[in-house]
């Protein structure tokens, strides 16, 4: 059991470094819109671009 | 998601009257006019279209390949016909540096950033077509539109692209964009939310966490579990609830200490003892190795706690978002008489306006900025600055105040203040007092909730003496659970968190809550009164015919009527001045114009004074000669409109207006609920049985002027009847303010915005009813709330006070109180669809 004696620091030292990731992702303004993304991603232009139709039609 | 609309949109309601479904445009739903022959290709298909408007924006969407946009819409655009207001046709304003100082951001040498509102925003989609379509701009750098809020952050190549293109973009496919100056307020909204988040986060991670390390203690049989061990885990517990205490309660404890300050006891101070004893004991055991630790019923305490407030505040900044819309949605421009004495005007932003310019600002419109009265007299409303009630007369030379309301003539004034401080002053006292306002539930909540404060603290004091007689080990638990366990916050949640859902809600709806106790009193009110025209009515009158008294031509009557009512701001003003249609352009100068509220408008034409409103009105100069029965005027459901001169009568007028198709779902409903409902008019008699008719209201009456409007609610209110005045227009601002609550139509003058404890946003009253229907769910749940807040706290603290419950299921038990408070609050803002959804309208005239 004396593993617990260095795993248990490891694990508060990995709560540590989340925490450090949360907060940054906060302030980066990942949390500040929460419904879009979401949405973007169902609604990505599946259409190639202009030019490519033009050849595709040949 | 969304199902994709194909051919025929399905959002538009059937309306029986139709015999045959008239065909829909395929862009914005709205029926096809017959002779109307419009069409564009949409991915190969010709779809039918209803006017240029909504053919330009189809056709702008397939240029830009953006058709996908059709297939992912879940509700309809606005019409674009009529969509883009007056104000945004000289977009060039925006390009003036002057102007963009205040919203637009330098980002780098070129590269330019500012954030817009969208308007006409319906569903998921358009935001896509939005983002898609402005990117695809050439010189737009990058394109972000947040979809809780509707804002979108622009940046630009300055060189490249102007602003105004930008924004004539976004209108070419049938949406508005407002530049916005992201004010101090949202700022804040955001940092609240921010700060909020990461003690969430803190308290709910480290809950988990010291959950782990408590559980081994929890499961060990005695004996197994060696004392370094132990000390090892608990000194990480302690290690990880320090933040959680430290940094997540920490307002708890500043609230705490303030209200300790102030010698008064608030709902935070049980809170702070509670969390801040446990802690501390537990601190203590670790540090002598002895006793019990609770470190994890600490956390999640705190996690528990901080999770309720957390879905209060998004809550309630969905409110103010509404709030803030509304107030943004105030005139940003000016009629600046540019060369006065004459007369010619033209439309700057507010922001351009220069000390000494003038102004001319007609009825209803809102003053632009501080100034003196240099021509007309009126009176003014500046309720809303100065508290002040009562409107104030403003005669030559009076100084008016910027945010203050023109209630009743067109004055011309000389600008002496500039700088957005006082429209922004009044933009924020119409937010200041939504928020401010504690309803009287709330204040008596609140009230209730510092007594259980004071005599809990007295029972948990009394109880730990009484403890450490009988055990002196557990004592200090049992303190710890008293305090717990017992729920003030549910009791002083229970009645705002359910106000700020139904607020939140009803602004989902487009029903704007202004005032603090309005949806307590529409839960409660008995009698509904509604205003006709533009309220039940859609507020759009077209003249069906003219009727020639004296010796003049049908087309210089309606020119004469025009050039009057063109400075008022009442529906029948806009039928005649659309009726005059193309003489708009080449109206005769009016001089002496004068408004008298509810009865019409006088000016002087060539040296004649004329009349135009109502018979008996225009009866005053013109004379009896000519016998104008009412009965033979009225008798088809029209409202007849005179116009005569001190020579004599000139014409006489009739218009029409159209009832609003969701009113009498409304009004069924209402007369389904046992509220009573009238009909109060200026109009004639003939026009509003007409519309009582259609309706089934059997109290309507006719031809009131505000006055008897007033004494009719005031007679109704000493009967005990709690009055809810339903109005538009500036005829009703004095019978609005009598009433117990009152809604203005968003669709009426900028001063009925302001009279109202709601504003109608969307114009449609179907939103009004499920607004009713709302407030009385608010009200039940609030009933809900409170019942559960006694009922849990009876039982739970003679438990704890016996010591049959320890810190932490005190701690489970009073957060999920909380919860279950807060949670049963946000029913109100789960979108169900009650019996009038069906019959959502959106016609772009509703809006």
């Amino acid at each position: 059991m004396d593993i617990l004696f260095l795993l248990i620091p490891l694990s508060l030292l990995l709560v540590l470094v989340i925490g450090v990731v949360f907060f940054w992702s906060v302030r980066s303004g990942q949390f500040d819109d929460l419904e879009g993304p979401g949405y973007r991603v169902l609604m990505d232009d599946d259409l190639p671009p202009d030019n490519d139709v033009s050849i595709g039609g040949k | 998601m969304s199902v994709p609309i194909d051919a025929v949109p399905p959002i538009r309601s059937d309306a029986k009257a139709r015999s045959r479904p008239a065909p829909s445009c395929y862009h914005c739903g709205l029926p096809i006019p017959a002779r109307v022959d419009l069409s564009v290709a949409i991915e190969g298909v010709p779809r039918p279209m209803c006017c240029a408007g909504c053919q330009a924006v189809a056709q702008a969407i397939v240029d830009n390949r953006l058709t996908e946009y059709y297939r992912h819409r879940d509700a309809l655009p606005e019409s674009p016909r009529e969509a883009m207001p007056e104000a945004l046709r000289d977009l060039g304003l925006f390009d003036h540096p002057d102007f963009q100082k205040s919203f637009v951001k330098p980002v780098g040498e070129y590269e330019r950033e500012a954030t817009l509102i969208l308007e006409g925003i319906t569903c998921s989609a358009c935001i896509w077509l939005n983002e898609e379509h402005v990117a695809k701009q050439p010189g737009v750098t990058a394109v972000d539109i947040n979809y809780a809020t509707r804002r979108a952050r622009v940046r630009w190549d300055e060189r490249r692209i102007k602003l105004s293109a930008i924004l004539a973009a976004v209108s070419a496919i049938g949406y508005r964009a407002y530049p916005y100056d992201a004010g101090r307020s949202e700022q804040l909204a955001q940092q609240e939310r921010r700060a909020a988040l990461r003690r969430l986060f803190v308290a709910g991670f480290g809950m988990m966490q010291v959950m782990m390390y408590a559980v081994p203690a929890y499961i060990a049989d005695a004996g197994t579990m060696t004392a370094d061990i132990e000390s090892l885990l608990r000194w990480a517990s302690l290690l990880l609830t320090l933040p959680v205490v430290g940094y997540s309660a920490a307002p708890f404890f500043r609230n705490a200490w303030r209200d300790v300050r102030l010698r008064r006891v608030g709902m935070d101070v049980p809170v702070a003892l509670g969390v801040g004893s446990a802690f501390a004991a537990s601190v203590w055991a670790t540090l002598t190795a002895s006793g019990e630790v609770y470190f994890d019923s600490v956390a999640m305490f705190v996690f528990f706690l901080l999770g309720g407030r957390f879905l209060e505040m998004v809550a309630r900044q969905k409110a103010v978002r509404g709030v803030e819309a509304l107030a943004r949605a105030l005139p940003a421009f000016a009629e600046r008489m540019g060369h006065y004495p004459s007369r010619e005007t033209e439309r700057v932003a507010v922001s351009s306006l220069a000390r000494g310019d003038v102004v001319l600002v007609k009825a209803g419109e809102i003053f632009p900025a501080d100034g003196i009265v240099v021509e007309g007299r009126t009176s003014a409303d500046e309720a809303m600055l100065t508290g002040e009630s009562k409107p104030v007369e403003k005669m030559h030379g009076a100084d008016v105040i910027g945010g203050s309301v023109n209630r009743t003539s067109p004055v011309v004034v000389r600008v002496t203040q500039v700088g957005n401080g006082s429209r922004i002053s009044a933009i924020l006292h119409l937010m200041e007092r939504a928020q401010s306002e504690k309803p009287r539930v709330v204040e008596l909540a609140d009230r209730v909730a510092t007594y259980f404060v004071a005599v809990l603290l007295v029972l948990a004091i009394t109880t730990a003496a009484v403890w450490s007689v009988l055990d002196h080990s557990r004592a200090l638990w049992v303190f710890v659970s008293v305090l717990v366990v017992s729920c003030p916050c549910a009791l002083s949640l229970a009645t705002p968190a359910a106000l700020t859902a139904a607020t939140g809600a009803m602004s989902g709806h487009g029903l704007l809550a202004t005032r603090g106790h309005a949806i307590e009193t529409l839960a409660r009110a008995t009698h509904f009164v509604f205003d006709k025209t533009g309220t039940l009515t859609y507020g759009r009158m077209h003249v069906t015919q003219t009727i020639c008294l004296g010796p003049c031509e049908a087309e210089a009557a309606l020119r004469t009527a025009a050039a009057l009512e063109q400075y008022s701001e009442h529906a029948i003003g806009a039928g005649l001045c659309e009726a005059a249609g193309d003489a708009m352009a080449d109206l005769p100068d009016v001089s002496a114009v004068r408004t008298f509220v509810g009865r019409g408008i006088e000016g002087t034409i060539g040296g004649i004074r004329y009349r135009v409103g109502r018979i008996e009105f225009v009866k005053e100069i013109a004379g009896s000669q000519r016998p104008l029965s009412a009965e033979g005027t009225d008798d088809e459901g029209q409202s007849p409109v005179a116009l005569g001169s001190d020579l004599g009568w000139v014409a006489l007028f009739k218009l029409h207006d159209q009832v609003r198709r969701e009113a009498k779902a409304l009004i069924d409903t209402l007369l389904r609920e046992g509220r009573k409902v009238s009909i109060l008019s200026g109009d004639a008699p003939g026009a509003v049985a007409a519309v009582a008719q259609i309706l089934g209201v059997a109290d309507a009456r006719a031809g009131l002027s505000p006055e008897e409007k007033h004494a009719y609610l005031l007679n109704l209110q000493r009967q005990g009847a709690v009055v809810a005045m339903i109005g538009d227009g500036v005829n009703d601002a004095p019978v609005l303010a009598q009433a117990q609550v009152s809604v203005a139509m968003g669709g009426g003058t900028d001063l009925a915005r302001t009279q109202g404890d709601f504003v109608l946003l969307s114009g449609n009253l179907s939103d009004l009813g499920r607004g009713v229907d709302l407030s009385r769910r608010a009200a039940s749940i609030i009933r809900q709330n409170l019942v559960w807040a006694f009922a849990y706290n009876i039982v739970a603290i003679p438990a704890a006070m016996a010591g049959w419950i320890t810190p932490w299921m005190a701690g489970i038990g009073m957060s999920a109180s909380s919860l279950i408070v807060v949670l049963n609050a946000l029913r109100l803002q789960r979108r169900n669809s009650p019996s009038l959804s069906g019959l959502r309208d959106n016609h772009w005239d509703a809006v």
